[in-house]
């Protein structure tokens, strides 16, 4: 990668990484590139050890790389892990939330505030406690005491209470209740209404990522494997219901995964109307079945 | 203004949007000068993806029903009555061309299919 291409800020994408590999025993994360632009959510999904945490660690410096770009907000951070030294600014824009709350134990929310206002110049006293109050989280309770849902609600209210421009998700939103993760869901819209501020969120609820996100990256086995925007993807897949027979007549090609059963066989292909026209039984295919449907694919 | 989005239907969402502000244009509950929700805004409200209202906005743009200002918004612009009417005929258009596939998969002829339009257009 061009060292003097480095040395510019990126403005483009609030998140850019380019060619990020590591090596982890058998694992690998291949050249894995991906970007968040202004004002957009991207869903970061795939199965379970296919390297979606590996590669937010990375992102964020909490593991080596072997190689990789990484801009976030346009700062660039150094390939040996060491942040710029303006890396105090970039740090207020940044809010990270990860699948445990990393809180102190012993501290309550309250405490924690006196802590964050010291840590963060931007960080804002209102908006935390108005948070804790619409999450309904105890503001007087040890850390310790709090249930898992309401240590990830903390965790969502500390980032969103100072001037976060980028907000990565590390399937912090795994073990709310569909109540809870809704109201979060809108937040994020409204987080991203302006334009200027952006989410990238890894999750394995797949149905959350459908309804938020404007982007969708599938990572499969350490490759990234689809980018596409949810609206493509879910306009252009389908499933096929058909006979075992009938599935021979669909080109190898065209199938881009399969299963069957006793009775008949269900076909992921592009282009519904195409399919329809002809005379076949179409289904809509949702993000988790596309999901679904690659990761058999390599199942033997 | 109001639009109804399904997540059920056939069309795809960006559709739906254009072909609800365009009836509203044509039935004149939106009128020229009116000015439309930005486009993320809109996004927000209907909790879909601004590259999907993105998407209609253009569209409605690059046919002439809509126009963009940086900076200030989207507004309706007056409506070309001769649009309007192309619009309307090209939605009928492909109606009819829905009936008489199903007609011909199906073994109805065209005559059964004008007596039916006869009795439908009478009623």
């Amino acid at each position: 990668m061009n060292r003097m291409m480095e040395e510019n800020t990126n403005m483009e994408y609030a998140l850019e990484v380019r060619g990020l590999t590591k090596h982890y025993g058998s694992f690998v994360l291949d050249q894995v590139s991906l970007q968040v632009p202004y004002g957009m959510v991207v869903g970061f999904i795939g199965e379970n050890g296919a390297g979606k945490s590996t590669t937010i660690k990375a992102i964020l410096n909490l593991i080596h790389k072997e190689t990789g770009d990484i801009y976030i907000l346009g700062h660039p951070m150094q390939r040996d892990g060491k942040p710029e030294s303006d890396s105090a600014q970039w740090k207020e824009q940044l809010g990270v939330i990860f699948d445990e709350c990393n809180m102190p134990a012993e501290l309550t929310a309250k405490e924690i505030h006196h802590i964050m206002k010291e840590f963060y110049r931007t960080w804002e006293e209102k908006k935390f406690f108005d948070y804790l109050k619409q999450f309904r989280v105890p503001a007087d309770k040890k850390v310790k005491e709090l249930s898992k849902g309401m240590k990830m609600k903390l965790s969502i209210a500390i980032a969103l209470s100072h001037d976060s421009r980028l907000l990565i998700l590390d399937e912090g939103t795994s073990g709310l209740d569909p109540v809870v993760r809704n109201e979060i869901m809108d937040i994020f819209r409204e987080f991203i209404e302006d334009g200027e501020h952006s989410v990238l969120i890894s999750s394995h609820i797949t149905s959350d990522i459908e309804k938020i996100a404007d982007y969708i990256i599938i990572l499969h086995q350490g490759k990234v494997v689809m980018e596409e925007t949810k609206d493509d993807l879910l306009e252009q897949y389908a499933i096929i219901q058909c006979t075992k027979e009938q599935m021979t007549k669909i080109p190898a090609d065209q199938i881009i995964g399969k299963t069957e059963n006793t009775y008949g066989a269900h076909v992921l292909v592009k282009g519904a109307a195409k399919w329809k026209q002809e005379g076949y039984v179409v289904d809509r295919a949702s993000i988790e079945d596309i999901l679904l449907y690659i990761v058999k694919r390599d199942e033997v | 203004m109001d639009i109804i989005i399904s997540n059920d239907s056939d069309k795809p969402i960006y559709e739906q949007i254009t072909s609800q502000i365009k009836n509203q244009i044509m039935q004149g509950v939106l009128r020229e000068g009116d000015a439309l929700p930005s486009m993320r805004t809109l996004a927000k409200e209907l909790r879909i993806s601004v590259i999907t209202t993105k998407r209609a906005y253009e569209e409605l743009e690059r046919e002439g029903f809509i126009t963009t200002v940086v900076g200030k918004g989207s507004f309706i612009k007056a409506a070309d009555t001769r649009l309007l009417r192309e619009e309307n005929l090209k939605r009928i258009e492909e109606h009819f061309q829905e009936a008489i596939r199903i007609a011909s998969e199906s073994g109805v002829t065209r005559q059964e299919l004008e007596e039916i339009f006869a009795i439908l257009y009478e009623g």
